[in-house]
């Protein structure tokens, strides 16, 4: 077996087990760090594709934003010796019914898809391209988007600030 | 002596060496283990020598003679410290998570590791050069915090919490004025690639070709790394006087000395950083056309220009700690959130119009 398939092959183990322990622990900080060795690794992932941007945005946001939030939420609301009631049998087993069901579906779309071998050569994603790309207002450009994006994010971060304002009435 | 200006010799001879007698998939592997073993010595003796220095350089700011008695000038101190740290026994709470008690080191060490991995030392001693070199540093080194946030929770100690609190809003706000004051210069730059940055300042630092947005940018990097590497006067996550020793209390022995070496490696990681962005990384210091005075600058080696260079922002870091009085932590997060963070913003806008007008050098 080739290197890079041990490593592939080394990663998505990893993946895999953290995913589940993380839906499995009952102590809730300990599913959170399951977690984020689950997001690290599609991070490694992306890493061994070369696409090395989108990694890095997968660290930052998922890994250093995101848990961070969710750890920061669990040190301020639960204990050390708390732990999570084990869930009713009836709610596991359909639980577990939709997730088999969800993968036979997925493993038989894969499986039964052909995937057809590229022959171009894979579009390099550099910094560059990828700012030129999402600034650009010619055919391929994604300013639009990109825009209405940051129009979003600007809403969110005034409805933020609006909710965590004290009210300026004396109480 | 041609290997010591120019390191891709002596990494060109050690792969060529390696290649001739095993596969190519194991050239990687024994290569990665080289190259991780480096970075451990690096590690250890950038603890040692730190440790000593930090307690030299307060002596000398108190008026005091510091470590003397274990060898030269107290030279064998830390080497002292390190044996007894090893031989303490690692102590657990009895109510602790275990767990994540023992993970919480482990994970600062990583975050650490993987930053120091895309730093340029020197002329080809690097060990990865990526395409998003400052985005890397900044995503890895976001997630040295969880290190931080899971050794206070799982002390099960109210001390440790509450300075694991801090300790995570702290390094959360700062870490944006990190990054916003490199990107001030990678607006002159036009990369974010670590190796093309230290290329772009063989004419010049950009601390003197980008004058005054760049010397705004400096200071507030100065600022804010110190924040975020924990240090003082921004240390009141482990502030003695009320919280012990914050997130690490707990801790005894080798896994103490873990977030100990962290908090080292942590500086010279910003401060390698802050090098190689604004002071030149390992590019000698160079004036116009002063041929002779630059020929003399070349003769040094980079990577003694490197390491002095970081050697002298480490200085600047550890003489803010002994100067300034700690502040209380709604200071803090003023001085971020109404200070730096807008200052900053309005420098990019500044920089970014210099740039676009051509009025730097």
């Amino acid at each position: 077996m080739a290197t890079s398939a041990i490593i592939f092959y080394t990663i998505a183990g990893i993946m895999i087990i953290f995913s589940l322990l993380a839906v499995t622990s009952r102590r809730i900080l300990r599913a959170a760090v399951y977690l984020l060795f689950a997001l690290a690794g599609t991070a490694a992932l992306y890493f061994m594709l070369d696409y090395q941007f989108l990694a890095a945005v997968q660290l930052i946001v998922y890994a250093g934003g995101i848990v961070v939030l969710i750890i920061f939420s669990i040190l301020l609301t639960t204990h050390i010796n708390e732990k999570l009631e084990k869930p009713a049998w009836g709610k596991v087993f359909i639980t577990a019914t939709l997730v088999l069901g969800g993968l036979m579906l997925t493993l038989f779309v894969l499986t039964n898809h052909e995937f057809v071998l590229g022959t171009e050569p894979t579009a390099e994603a550099t910094v560059s391209v990828i700012g030129e790309r999402l600034l650009g207002y010619q055919a391929g450009g994604y300013v639009l988007p990109f825009e209405v994006i940051s129009i979003l994010l600007l809403a969110a971060m005034i409805g933020a600030i609006v909710i965590a304002k004290r009210n300026s009435t004396k109480s | 002596m041609k290997w010591l200006y120019d390191f891709s010799y002596l990494t060109r001879t050690i792969h060529e060496g390696l290649s001739e007698r095993f596969e190519p998939g194991t050239v990687v592997i024994l290569e990665m283990l080289l190259v991780g073993l480096t970075f451990m010595l690096l590690f250890a003796v950038l603890g040692l020598v730190l440790v000593y220095a930090e307690r030299k350089v307060s002596a000398v700011i108190q008026q005091r003679l510091g470590p003397m008695r274990v060898g030269k000038w107290g030279t064998a101190q830390t080497l002292a410290d390190v044996i007894k740290l090893l031989l303490k026994e690692p102590l657990i709470n009895k109510d602790a998570d275990r767990f994540l008690f023992n993970l919480a080191p482990f994970v600062i060490m990583i975050a650490a590791f993987m930053a120091i991995a895309a730093l340029p030392f020197a002329k080809g001693l690097h060990a990865i050069d990526f395409d998003i070199g400052i985005l890397y540093v900044a995503a890895v080194s976001s997630l040295g915090v969880i290190g931080i946030l899971l050794a206070g929770w799982s002390s099960n100690n109210k001390y440790s919490l509450i300075g694991a609190m801090r300790s995570g809003a702290q390094i959360i706000s700062y870490e944006l004025s990190v990054a916003l004051s490199l990107l001030t210069i990678v607006v002159l730059t036009g990369s974010l690639q670590l190796s093309v940055i230290v290329e772009s300042q063989a004419d010049g630092w950009w601390i003197f070709k980008g004058h005054i947005p760049a010397m705004i940018a400096f200071l507030i990097f100065l600022i804010a790394s110190t924040a975020e590497t924990n240090r003082g006067p921004f240390d009141l996550a482990e502030a003695e006087s009320e919280l012990t020793a914050g997130f690490h209390t707990e801790y005894s022995g080798l896994k103490f000395a873990f977030f100990f070496l962290a908090e080292f490696a942590n500086m010279f990681i910003v401060a390698g950083i802050g090098a190689t962005v604004f002071l030149g990384g390992w590019m000698p210091f160079h004036i116009g056309t002063w041929e002779g005075f630059n020929a003399v600058m070349d003769f040094i080696p980079p990577i003694v220009w490197f390491f002095g260079k970081v050697g002298f922002i480490i200085f600047l870091m550890m003489w803010f700690r002994w100067t300034f009085p700690r502040l209380r932590i709604d200071q803090l997060l003023t001085l971020e959130w109404k200070y730096l963070l807008p200052i900053n913003l309005m420098n990019i806008v500044l920089m970014a119009f210099l740039s676009l007008m051509g009025w730097h050098f």
